[in-house]
């Protein structure tokens, strides 16, 4: 038997006071099922940069996230402009963020070092001009 | 220190959980280092008032947001902060003022 749980969230461009709302939910649906409070945290951070990302970055996108017993998986898929050198956007203090975002008090260049500072495994596929595809994963075990 | 003892010193915007104890103080205006920074049970002192405030207050699960300098949040956001259920206050004080004066009853 096949015990995931999936849940899907579609992420709308340029919406942020929208933004976070799948973040939310999904840390609101972990607390139900009885995650370890850290592993929520990790989760729902994680999950709202990568919101976040979608909303300044890309045209918005889709996210799925998979929940079973050992871990849960977070696979964030845009159609955006992609990342040229995913290396320099790894570094914390790297952006590209427009000054209204900054505006915000965002836009630090923190997101994606953030998101793998929270996971314990993290991809980045992008192809400039197709889009870029992100999957986090936060194991259950040695995150309590 | 419970976050209902907060009342006292700073105007209520929105009480949820206000018997939760106030495990530590965390000043910090730019969103993107709050995100991964805020403790968890803390209060966060602020003067960065918008509605990703709120999301980040939530995500982070920081016990109360303080807004320093008389900081607003705009009517929408106040109702945002009702239905997350996110604890905010507000006060005139510069962000120091307002985060130390919690700090020495914490």
């Amino acid at each position: 038997m096949d015990d995931t749980i999936v849940l899907e969230y579609t992420v709308d461009a340029e919406d942020f006071t929208r933004a976070g709302e799948a973040s939310s939910d999904v840390k609101k649906k972990l607390k139900q099922m009885g995650v370890s409070p850290n592993v929520i945290r990790k989760v729902a951070i994680a999950m709202y940069e990568g919101e976040i990302n979608m909303v300044i970055h890309a045209q918005g996108g889709e996210i799925k996230v998979y929940i079973t017993p050992e871990n849960i998986k977070m696979v964030l898929k845009d159609v955006g402009p992609g990342i040229p050198d995913v290396e320099k956007a790894m570094q914390a203090g790297w952006s590209t963020a427009p000054e209204e975002v900054r505006n915000l008090g965002f836009g630090a260049g923190m997101g994606l070092p953030n998101m793998k500072k929270n996971t314990d495994s993290m991809e980045v596929e992008t192809e400039i001009g197709k889009g870029t595809t992100i999957t986090m994963v936060v194991n259950m075990l040695g995150n309590e | 220190m419970k976050v209902k003892d907060l009342s006292e010193k700073f105007k209520v915007i929105n009480m949820a959980d206000g018997e939760r104890e106030i495990e530590d103080v965390f000043c910090c205006d730019l969103l993107s280092i709050a995100m991964g920074k805020a403790p968890a049970g803390s209060a966060w002192v602020t003067v960065m008032a918008n509605v990703n405030t709120l999301a980040v207050a939530s995500l982070t699960d920081v016990a109360c947001v303080i807004l320093a300098e008389n900081a607003r949040l705009d009517d929408m956001t106040v109702s945002k902060a009702k239905e997350q259920e996110i604890t905010v206050f507000a006060t005139e004080e510069p962000i120091f003022k307002a985060a130390l004066s919690i700090y020495n009853n914490v």
